[in-house]
């Protein structure tokens, strides 16, 4: 077989090619498919997200006036129930920041989009959670009260210096027009069009003072802290907070999962299933070519088969034997299509791929640089097509050995 | 002592669908083959010379009458037992010589042997054996596109003489091959026939086979038309 490059080389360089794509395709999509659960985990939705049921409804208008009360007690009893969860309170609020000059005077001012987070209690995961200190650009985090971080662009643009004083306008959870000076301590870059444009972010106190509510958030955001997001996890976590809940108040908190918000279910499951779609395609798709190359290799070998029966080899042995050389054959290309698939991935996963062109004015929380994901997983995906597809391939070509009758041998085996 | 009889045929006939009628190919044939015999089929084409090998060959069945080899009802063969009929007793040789271009000749000769199960050291033994019979074995490691025609079909021989059969049968074994070569070819067989007493049975209608054969049976039209024995004729040169 191994001197036979038609038998050999060539279905193992077919079923190689398929795996590689196989492999590089499946690692690919996880690894985006896992970044952007992650990143809208550890920006927008936790693992589950707590809110009013009327903020749940408007959230897109980031209406503060919606806002969770009570947001200590409710944090304690959750702790207590789901002590297997970190929660964190979270605030996002629309205004205008506005840059004053030497005298005074406004300088230059723009619409932001502020989020309000916890930065000053010791040992605080969320800075690293929402990746700022590899987001910096320039100078450092809040350390006290009343200090800001602007996005990289929106301060060169109002060309902010660090220790700049600016002022955020807005309106308080009641109504009315708010005001508050902040210390511009550094700028930060995501590398998320969504995340970049006209960012602020500021300490949960500082917006619970500025919005006028102290006791008060518009999210509470959930992580499990010892795995990544597990949807059925998350979900009975769900289903036992809200059955406590009284679903005629419209200000009583409602807990929604990662795949309840923003279309996130649909995306993750749509991808489950193109990935799997793939998967799908492939093993067909080189079944029959495997399939073909078989044909091809039987009619190439029709007068091999001739002589064997001619011998006295069984029909069956023979398929036996054309069988195992296509498991031979699935194995070595699996091998060598996985190595190739996972360099890729590898590659892919280190380097990444760099799509902020393409990402300019979007506005989905989507990773700016495209990485692959090398998973356990992607060590067996390869062998199904691989294996499959050859087995499958040898299967039906193989057939004709059974269609084959010995009477006409020797006429056959005369030319 | 009697000769041993390894073939019978009784009223074989063989007719195949040819469209919506039937070509009858073997008419009522009568025929026995006793151990050691070196005979031919001979006649034109479409006489039923093929027809006759692939029956005792247990290539093929006949549609009616009865063909027993080594003690065999062909008829009543399965697949398997056929093959392995063929396996154990049956030598084959083709006008082509079929031999398989990827393994060494060595290796064309030690096949029929691997489906025998024969253990590693027997056979690499047997197999030199073959080799020597037909003077080959300092080409055991040459590939068959690298003989010559008349040393691919002494390849052939050794392939079908390795497992020792008790029949041989030949498909005009010399019809691509010069006359030097076909007479070289028919002494190696004469010899191995002579040697291990096994019956070589040939389908031809080359003269120069005829002139090593010990019994010519003429068929035409699926008949035998005349069964010769011929006593201590010269080998033709």
């Amino acid at each position: 077989m191994l001197r036979d490059k038609n038998r050999s080389l060539l279905p193992v360089l077919i079923v190689a090619i398929g795996v590689a794509l196989t492999v590089f395709l499946s690692g690919y999509l996880r690894g985006v498919m896992d970044d952007v659960t992650d990143i809208n985990a550890r920006f927008e939705t936790g693992h589950v997200k707590i809110m009013t049921r009327s903020y749940a409804e408007n959230k897109d208008q980031l209406p503060v006036d919606l806002a969770i009360l009570g947001v200590d007690s409710l944090r304690n009893s959750l702790k207590k129930q789901f002590p297997e969860m970190a929660w964190e309170s979270r605030m996002r609020f629309g205004g205008i920041l506005d840059v004053p000059d030497a005298s005074r005077n406004s300088r230059g001012q723009g619409p932001v989009l502020g989020m309000a987070l916890d930065f000053l209690t010791p040992r605080t995961k969320e800075p690293e959670r929402m990746n700022i200190p590899n987001a910096m650009v320039r100078g450092r985090m809040p350390q006290r009260l009343g200090e800001i971080l602007v996005g990289e662009d929106f301060a060169q643009k109002l060309k902010i210096k660090m220790g700049d004083q600016v002022t955020h306008f807005g309106s308080t959870m009641s109504g009315s027009l708010s005001f508050k000076n902040f210390v511009v301590t550094g700028t930060v870059r995501f590398g998320m069009a969504a995340m970049d444009r006209g960012t602020i972010l500021v300490d949960i106190r500082d917006a619970q003072t500025m919005l006028d509510m102290p006791d008060g958030t518009s999210e509470i955001l959930g992580y499990a802290t010892e795995s990544a997001y597990q949807d059925a996890q998350m979900q009975s976590i769900a289903t036992m907070f809200n059955a406590l809940q009284n679903p005629q108040d419209e200000f009583a908190p409602v807990m929604q999962t990662l795949k309840q918000q923003n279309n996130l279910g649909e995306l993750i499951d749509y991808s489950a299933k193109m990935s799997g779609f793939y998967v799908f395609i492939f093993v067909m798709a080189m079944a029959v070519v495997l399939w073909n190359t078989g044909l091809l290799g039987g009619v190439r070998r029709y007068k091999e088969f001739g002589i064997r029966l001619a011998l006295g080899e069984f029909k069956g042995h023979m398929y036996r034997s054309l069988l195992l050389e296509s498991v031979v054959v699935g194995v070595v290309g699996s091998v060598i299509g996985l190595f190739i698939g996972l360099s890729g991935v590898y590659y892919l996963q280190a380097y990444g791929l760099d799509i902020s062109g393409m990402m300019e004015n979007s506005a989905m929380l989507i990773p700016s640089v495209i990485r692959a994901k090398i998973t356990p997983d992607l060590f067996v995906i390869g062998f199904i097509p691989g294996l499959l597809a050859t087995t499958l391939g040898a299967m039906l070509s193989g057939i004709g050995i059974f269609k084959r009758q010995t009477a006409s041998l020797f006429k056959e085996l005369e030319v | 002592m009697a000769i041993e009889e390894i073939i019978r045929l009784s009223e074989v006939t063989k007719r195949y669908p040819m469209g919506e009628t039937e070509f009858t190919a073997l008419k009522n044939i009568n025929l026995a083959f006793h151990k050691g015999e070196f005979a031919g089929l001979v006649g034109p084409s479409g006489s039923g010379k093929t027809t006759l090998l692939n029956i005792m060959g247990s290539l093929d069945v006949p549609t009616t009458g009865e063909a027993v080899v080594l003690g065999q009802h062909i008829s009543k063969l399965s697949h398997k037992a056929s093959a392995e009929l063929r396996n154990r007793h049956l030598g084959f040789i083709f006008q082509v010589f079929n031999l398989l271009p990827v393994y060494t000749v060595y290796e064309n000769v030690e096949f029929a042997l691997l489906l025998q199960n024969m253990p590693a050291q027997e056979r690499k033994k047997t197999v030199y054996e073959a080799l020597d019979w037909v003077g080959l074995t300092a080409l055991a490691h040459k590939k068959p596109d690298k003989l010559s025609g008349g040393e691919g079909q002494r390849v052939a021989i050794a392939r079908a003489m390795v497992k020792r059969p008790a029949i041989l049968l030949a498909d005009e074994p010399t019809a691509n091959l010069d006359a030097a070569n076909a007479h070289l070819i028919l002494q190696t067989m004469k010899r191995l026939n002579d040697e291990l007493k096994t019956t070589f049975i040939f389908s031809t209608h080359d003269e120069k086979v005829m002139g090593y054969l010990g019994r010519i049976i003429h068929l035409r039209d699926g008949c035998i038309e005349l069964d010769e024995t011929i006593k201590n004729k010269p080998l033709q040169r």
